[in-house]
């Protein structure tokens, strides 16, 4: 089973990089980006069958590891 | 005073942390690989600065998962002296024993300087030597040493007095929300900071304004 984790910072967390891609993306010319926030995508394989099971255990895998909840945000696709 | 630093792999400022103590203590600390379940019983334990897993997923993150750090949560819980440098400051915000997170430099570079710190509170175990308001110089080295902590969080450890040292003099060198260069947990024995003070111990280092903090923990050893 693929899954898929996104963590993205939480509102009103500063993200210098973000803005600095923004900055970036406007000398590039694209004249209409009003705001870039940057994240992390992983691409979990799990070997077990059972989505809700493998939901439950990716949400732990959140809180212990892929993201810091005081200032990420995270979300799980499972395909 | 009994010390011990935990060293994992990428930590690069632990050689310097073991000669500062054992010049101001005058024994030597004892090293304790990452992979161990146990600390020595010791009066310190420092998590030392450095690129733990190379910064990989978030500074200090895969080493706050690191086996020996079950024994420094229950050690620090048990009221043990536990000082972060740097990438160790990094390690105890990741593991839960310090308030906040520390995120990438607000300019986007590394910043490698000499930065003014002010002692704001002089009632713990690691500043007692300073005076109260006391400006010292401190050397930094740092990515993402950009204190962060969400309003409540920041209320409550200005209001309970775990801000230790500020950037003072507009040397703020990484975007620290109110200038916080180190802060202790709520019970005070742990206590995290992005500068280096083993680093400005001897002459030779071109000062000596690092000292009063280990002289500090000595006393209170």
């Amino acid at each position: 089973m693929k899954a898929r984790v996104i963590v993205t910072l939480k509102n009103g967390v500063l993200d210098p990089q973000g803005k600095a891609i923004e900055g970036a993306l406007g000398g590039l010319g694209f004249g209409d980006v009003g705001s870039v926030r940057q994240g992390k995508v992983f691409d979990v394989e799990l070997t077990g069958t059972d989505k809700a099971a493998a939901k439950a255990e990716l949400e732990q895998m959140c809180e212990k590891l892929l993201a810091n909840t005081v200032i990420e945000n995270y979300a799980i696709e499972i395909a | 005073m009994k010390t011990a630093v935990i060293v994992f792999p990428g930590s690069n400022r632990d050689r310097d942390m073991f000669h500062a103590l054992e010049l101001i203590t005058g024994t030597r600390p004892q090293s304790v690989w990452h992979t161990e379940s146990t600390l020595p019983d010791v009066d310190l334990v420092v998590v030392p600065g450095g690129f733990s897993y190379g910064d990989y997923l978030r500074s200090g993150a895969i080493a706050a998962r690191s086996p020996i750090l079950k024994d420094l949560v229950a050690k620090a819980d048990s009221g043990v002296a536990v000082l972060g440098v740097c990438n160790g400051f990094q390690i105890l915000t990741e593991a839960g024993l310090l308030p906040g997170a520390l995120m990438r430099n607000a300019g986007l570079t590394f910043v490698c300087r000499e930065v003014l710190m002010e002692t704001v509170n002089t009632a713990t175990r690691f500043s007692s030597k300073f005076e109260k308001g006391q400006v010292w110089r401190c050397p930094v080295a740092h990515h993402d040493g950009n204190y962060f902590a969400d309003a409540d969080t920041l209320k409550q450890i200005e209001d309970n007095g775990q801000v230790v040292f500020r950037y003072a003099g507009g040397t703020n060198p990484n975007g620290s929300l109110n200038d916080i260069a180190g802060i202790t947990n709520a019970k005070g024995n742990v206590l995290g900071m992005m500068p280096h003070p083993e680093n400005l111990i001897e002459p030779i280092n071109g000062g000596l304004d690092g000292r009063l903090l280990f002289e500090s923990l000595l006393e209170a050893a």
